[in-house]
């Protein structure tokens, strides 16, 4: 065996895709074979958090080679056992194949070589329910750092001087908000890890904690080592029984070990976390709405200032970062300031979490230097768009954020940039979205959820959003009418300008920024009441059986969702115009293609012709 | 009248009486423990931690997580998160609703199923998903959905 470790991804993605199967077989498959014990198979099979190429589950990583064999198969479990992990030979046939050649090791896939991991160091490299796995990646090493070395203003000075800033939204220097807690009056203080993650699109949060929990659990350490806290908060989304699970055991585990709770590492300083699980509202991801519904409370922000690093949580100073932000502050404190802010843009130092999703080849999380390009991030280290089709846009920054066109797919991601460009960072969602949608569509789809996740305090994002939903839905069932688009922006600046919390005043963005780059869309569903990407079925073109073709084979009949079709059997059928919804689900399964929209047979015959 | 006693939730209760900020925590415990929150355990809950009514309903009516019915057997909660919609999840709706004669929020009429619509999972990889109760489903089109659901149908009646 020679020491060899067999690493089972056990994200979320690749358990759904039958990862612990493949755990169970190749544990078995060990102890078949007498190669090991029942004591230490659990050294030699390993479960690790997400790896991040998702798209590429079930995936095994052998070490020390660090080969990876990804999409596998029950079956390919007993050829690895053998071939590897007792002769020494990694499994040609089993690797997985890019730009024509096998891949070794799995730092040498497109999706990870790209890649600069700060925040995900660990995540896929160790067992997340195992402190030992994090003690050998230097884990707990800078808190022992802070506490026997630093004083709290000099971890604070050195956050500041790395140029750390939020990774959950508004993109606030991280140091200053500390500086701001520390600085304030009072005996008791907190930290809250804000871990809300409910960005539709955006799920590097409860990946890091899922894998890394000590990560988590050492960072907020530091911070209220630093803020003079000696009580954090985990507010966590219900969503994620995994994460709450995981991180549960890992902070019994650190209060067994010393790292957590009285006199943490024999120092006079103590401190204690508690996870506070949510309940399904989009809004409590907002600072001042999280800290209601830990104090018990309906989830409903109250204005600001006061912020919460003067009156927070129980009206006390209280410092709520992000996961990702949170998960930087170890390597900071390892490798020094200097290190982090020699990272990145002018404006934007380290690197950033980006989870993407959507009409991309290789989805799942990449965290990359800041700077990079959108190009480089769609293309070079996610593969691209598959099916041949066209990029259109990537939505950035969820319900708060923007639509960006091609023409800026060279565009240098920071926070500055992407302000410019109608998005927002945010807390990294990035969805991609190929030709076949329609960005009325996507707009509308984004207004659905804030207007349904608006709490209802302020009237301008609870009034305000229903009613540019309202606009929204005619203009997608063919009611626009001329001046809607004037309107939507009108209404959406006023909610801009006069919402009570971040939800509104970012609410309009998906809105705005498809008006900004899209204005045609909106122009020919209102003018033309045309869908161009045909996604708006009440809009879309019905579809024509051309009765030279047709041989009555009823096939059509049985797929058409709402019955237009008629005919009887070996006679001509006839589509109903006003019942078809345009799903296209007859054309697809008609054996004698007689079944077309008459643009496209238009558009067809002139290409031809 | 006397108050209708739950003894079952007492350890729940027990747990967390006297401390602050506990009224969530609280709720989720005694969910999983019942299923829902129906008027009579409000009540109790209110009487027991001494917190007014009012609250509890407000709190309860604010998080969509709590729900005052009673659920199925199994939670079918579709995902539709940015990634699932562009990948076409609203047509796995229709297709549950179609197969089991219900709309969201409703129970199926044997009681197996509950539908509901969920925001972002958080698996985005696996768009467009479908969660039964705690199991992910990812990648699915309308056509697998008759197969997972018989899969809980069979259970279900093997469990009665």
């Amino acid at each position: 065996m020679d020491n060899r470790e067999v690493l089972i991804c056990s994200g979320t993605g690749c358990l759904s895709s039958g990862a612990e199967e493949i755990e169970a077989r190749f544990r078995e498959e060990l102890k078949n074979k007498n190669l090991v014990d029942d004591i230490s198979v659990k050294k030699v099979v390993k479960k690790t958090g997400c790896v991040g190429p998702c798209s590429l589950g079930p995936i095994a990583i052998v070490k020390p080679e660090k080969t990876f064999y990804g999409k596998l198969d029950i079956e390919d479990v007993p050829v690895i056992v053998k071939e590897h992990l007792q002769e020494g030979k990694i499994v040609q046939e089993l690797l997985i194949e890019e730009d024509g050649k096998k891949v070794e090791e799995y730092t040498d896939l497109n999706f990870i070589k790209g890649q600069k991991q700060i925040a995900l160091k660990n995540i896929g490299e160790i067992d997340p329910s195992s402190i030992e796995d994090y003690l050998a990646q230097d884990g707990y090493q800078a808190l022992e750092k802070v506490l026997t070395e630093m004083m709290g203003e000099q971890v604070i000075q050195e956050i500041k001087d790395s140029g750390l800033r939020g990774r959950g939204g508004a993109g606030y220097p991280t140091g200053l908000k500390w500086e701001f807690t520390a600085n304030a009056e009072s005996d008791e203080k907190y930290v809250i890890c804000n871990a809300d993650e409910g960005d539709p699109g955006a799920f590097m949060d409860r990946s890091i904690i899922e894998g890394d929990p000590h990560k988590v659990i050492e960072s907020m350490t530091i911070t209220g080592y630093a803020v003079g806290a000696e009580r954090g908060y985990v507010y966590v989304r219900a969503e994620y029984p995994l994460a709450i699970e995981n991180l549960g055991s890992a902070l019994e585990t650190a209060r067994q070990e010393g790292y957590l709770g009285e006199n943490i590492l024999e120092s006079d300083f103590s401190f204690d976390i508690e996870i506070r699980v949510g309940a399904g509202a989009f809004v409590c991801g907002e600072e001042t709405a999280l800290i209601k519904s830990i104090e018990g409370e309906r989830g409903m922000p109250n204005p600001k200032p006061p912020y919460p690093a003067a009156k927070g949580l129980w009206g006390q100073p209280t410092v709520i970062n992000n996961v990702e932000t949170l998960s930087c502050v170890p390597e900071i404190i390892n490798l020094g300031s200097s290190w982090f802010a020699g990272i990145g843009t002018e404006s934007s130092k380290g690197s950033k979490v980006f989870a993407v999703a959507g009409d991309v080849r290789g989805t799942g999380l990449i965290e990359v230097p800041m700077g990079i390009t959108i190009r480089e991030v769609i293309f070079d280290v996610a593969g691209g768009i598959p099916d041949n089709k066209e990029f259109k846009a990537v939505q950035i920054g969820g319900p708060s954020g923007g639509t960006i066109p091609a023409q800026y797919l060279d565009l240098e991601i920071d926070y500055e940039s992407l302000d410019e460009a109608g998005a927002i960072m945010g807390s990294g969602g990035l969805v991609v979205m190929d030709e076949d949608n329609c960005m009325v569509d996507v707009a509308r789809f984004f207004l659905d959820f804030t207007q349904d996740e608006s709490c209802g305090k302020c009237p301008p994002c609870r009034i305000g959003t229903k009613r540019m939903l309202e606009i929204l839905e005619r203009i997608t069932s063919g009611e626009g009418e001329a001046g809607d688009i004037e309107l939507l922006e009108e209404l959406g600046e006023k909610i801009i300008e006069t919402s009570l919390c971040g939800l509104g005043q970012t609410a309009p963005n998906p809105v705005l920024s498809t008006i900004r780059f899209f204005r045609d869309e909106y122009e020919a569903h209102i003018n033309d009441k045309t869908c161009p990407a045909g996604r708006c079925t009440s809009l879309a073109e019905p579809y024509v059986i051309d009765p030279e073709l047709c041989i009555g084979c009823t096939q059509c009949v049985d797929v058409c969702p709402v019955d237009a079709i008629s005919g009887e059997k070996k006679e001509v059928h006839v589509i109903a115009e006003d019942i078809c919804i345009s799903c296209g689900a007859c054309e697809e399964v008609c054996p004698v293609d007689a079944i077309y929209q008459r643009s496209n047979k238009e558009e067809g015959d002139k290409n031809n012709g | 009248m006397g108050a209708k006693k739950f003894p079952e939730l007492d350890p729940i209760i027990e747990k967390y009486r006297g401390k602050k900020g506990i009224l969530i925590p609280v709720l989720h415990e005694v969910q999983n423990r019942v299923g829902y929150l129906p008027d009579d355990i409000q009540k109790h809950i209110s009487r027991e931690l001494k917190v007014p009514l009012s609250k509890i309903t407000g709190v309860i009516s604010f998080y969509s997580f709590f729900t005052t019915e009673p659920q199925g057997d199994h939670t079918l909660g579709i995902c539709l998160g940015t990634a699932c919609y562009v990948k076409g999840a609203e047509d796995l709706v229709d297709e549950v609703k179609d197969q089991l004669d219900i709309s969201e929020g409703e129970t199926s009429a044997d009681g197996t199923f509950t539908l509901t619509v969920t925001r972002c999972v958080g698996t985005c990889s696996l768009a467009p998903v479908l969660m039964v109760d705690n199991k992910y489903y990812g990648n699915l089109t309308p056509a697998d959905i008759s197969g997972i659901l018989e899969k809980y149908q069979d259970s279900s009646q093997e469990g009665n």
